[in-house]
């Protein structure tokens, strides 16, 4: 909950509004495991609020280490809610990837997460949960919500997490270690850059809307040329930044014609562009491009004045690597088809 | 976002908990277009399929009532004369000339029988898929694109329909020819299963355009 979510429990549990505040700190400071522990609460205070409520803290039941150090957990949020979320150690760095769905709508061609259809919106506790109950979580730098579902389809609960995570009264982080990504819901993508200083990734994948639609059905709704000029309404000059991610496809996505398009539409857009290299999943029709040309295409991107990254795999060996999270397996048999 | 003040026309049960609304003004839009629509402007909104066709007097909706929805249970309280607001209608889910097939589930029904309405029925057959008989919705109106027109009911069995879900009919249908287009509007679940399908048995994706509902 935020302080005025718990400073409104706090009222209708007869406490003062201050003690929304003291929960807080119980809660996002001191990390506490029960309500006992919140010393600076009436006794009476505590057993009303015992009644009402409880932490919620559910720890992972579930985990599986990569080769190359990545960690995939899952959690259980509660009924039929099961989510995965990649913990991501690097050199000097170490990044949560959470999701903020169990499944997700959006149904992209190229993501095992929307091969299980949607279950359930998570809420900002059930996201939060994530950080707070990673065994490593004094280590991390950097939390993405790339994990499971569409972040800003569940927007209300993202931004309550966001405001848990970065303000004073919470966990007091740096919005500068926190980035989220959208497949471009134009309202809520307003709404996020209104309320939020986390910065913003938005999944392109092609600069062509015509091919971009065939990959992600949301260009049916919010097109690209809207979503950058959103983007392009908004003031990037300061130090946070909006990056675009593009999985590279081998004959599809890859070619001089590509890297003209991006150069043209991220024309005026202080931005990065992330290259990923496409990891397959069952029966799908696309392939990854081969090394020599992603690099390729990486080069002639930051020659022609975009910035443009190759970022790392990590986690492939465990299905932790971007676009592979699913509990569908889990899911399936608890749930049938709704046609 | 622009909205457009509107007036409730009618708002009926089609199915139970499946309201048909309509209303106008009529705002210019194509056929497979959607709107979003609220209460008022400053609150909930959500997205839905156009239902009317390009030619009608009034704009129509469908949606499921959702008991645990911020929207839908007040929008199926609304009457004739109550005010709604709606966005212009947007989006591009729309039917290209040439042969296609028409592939829905529950309320994603709703912009292939804009499209039908609108002229736009030519070449195409549809296929409505949901759980019980009483879930195809307009079903005398589509009676009309004659065997063209397939059921597909996973709970229950009638002489008039296809016994078992939607995508065990397209597994067990000859496929047409390569110039075919497939449309497919509903559930993220079954655009996902019959997309996977549909490639498992040769369809190229670039001739699948898939709607979804968030």
């Amino acid at each position: 909950m935020t302080l005025s979510q718990l400073s409104d429990k706090a009222l209708e549990a007869g406490l003062p509004k201050f003690a929304g505040k003291q929960i807080a700190e119980w809660l996002y400071k001191k990390h506490v495991a029960s309500i006992d522990e919140m010393t600076n609460i009436s006794i009476k205070g505590r057993k009303i609020l015992q009644e009402r409520f409880e932490i919620g803290i559910k720890p992972p039941v579930k985990v599986q280490t990569s080769v190359d150090g990545t960690k995939k957990y899952l959690f259980v949020q509660g009924e039929m809610k099961f989510v995965e979320a990649a913990y991501i150690p690097d050199a000097d760095r170490a990044t949560l990837c959470v999701s903020s769905q169990v499944g997700c709508k959006m149904g992209c061609l190229f993501c095992m997460t929307g091969k299980q259809g949607f279950q359930a919106q998570l809420t900002a506790g059930e996201i939060v949960n994530q950080i707070r109950s990673l065994p490593e979580r004094q280590t991390l730098t950097n939390v993405v919500y790339m994990g499971m579902g569409e972040p800003l389809d569940n927007v209300d609960a993202v931004l309550q997490s966001l405001e848990i995570l970065t303000s004073e009264w919470g966990y007091a982080w740096s919005p500068k270690r926190i980035t989220v990504s959208t497949i471009g819901i134009i309202p809520a993508m307003r709404h996020f850059l209104e309320k939020s200083d986390c910065h913003l990734a938005i999944s392109l994948h092609s600069p062509f809307e015509d091919e971009r639609r065939k990959l992600m059905p949301i260009e049916n709704v919010y097109h690209l040329h809207q979503i950058l000029e959103a983007v392009k309404e908004y003031d990037w000059t300061h130090q946070r930044r909006v990056s675009f991610e593009y999985i590279v496809f081998g004959g599809l996505n890859d070619t001089p014609r590509h890297i003209n398009e991006l150069v043209r539409i991220l024309s005026g857009i202080r931005c990065r562009v992330n290259l990923i290299r496409f990891h397959p999943i069952p029966g799908t029709p696309l392939q990854g491009t081969d090394e020599q040309t992603l690099q390729y295409f990486k080069n002639r991107l930051n020659e022609k004045g975009v910035l443009a990254t190759v970022r790392a795999s990590r986690g492939q060996d465990i299905y932790a690597a971007c676009g592979l999270l699913s509990t569908k397996e889990i899911t399936s048999i608890q749930t049938n088809t709704d046609y | 976002m622009i909205w457009h003040t509107c007036k409730v026309e009618c708002n009926r049960l089609i199915a139970p908990e499946v309201f048909e609304l309509t209303f106008s003004p009529l705002l210019p839009f194509k056929a497979g277009q959607m709107v979003h629509i609220a209460i008022e402007p400053k609150n909930t909104k959500r997205l839905y399929s156009l239902a009317s066709g390009e030619n009608d007097p009034a704009m129509t909706v469908i949606f499921d009532l959702r008991q645990s929805g911020q929207l839908t249970p007040l929008l199926s309280r609304l009457s004739a004369g109550s005010t709604i607001y709606s966005s212009t209608p947007h989006g591009s889910f729309f039917a290209k000339p040439g042969p296609a097939w028409w592939i829905a589930t529950g309320t994603g029904i709703a912009p292939f029988r804009s499209m039908l309405r609108s002229g736009l029925g030519e070449d195409k057959k549809l296929i409505h898929g949901g759980r019980f008989l009483e879930s195809f919705y307009y079903s005398e109106e589509f009676k009309s694109m004659g065997n063209q027109y397939v059921r597909c009911c996973s709970q229950q069995q009638h002489e008039s329909v296809y016994a078992g879900r939607l995508t065990k009919y397209l597994q067990e249908t000859p496929l047409p020819g390569k110039d075919y287009s497939y449309y497919l509007c509903g559930s993220a679940e079954m655009v996902v299963d019959t997309r996977d399908l549909l490639i498992s048995r040769g369809v190229s994706f670039e001739k699948i355009v898939s709607e979804i509902y968030f």
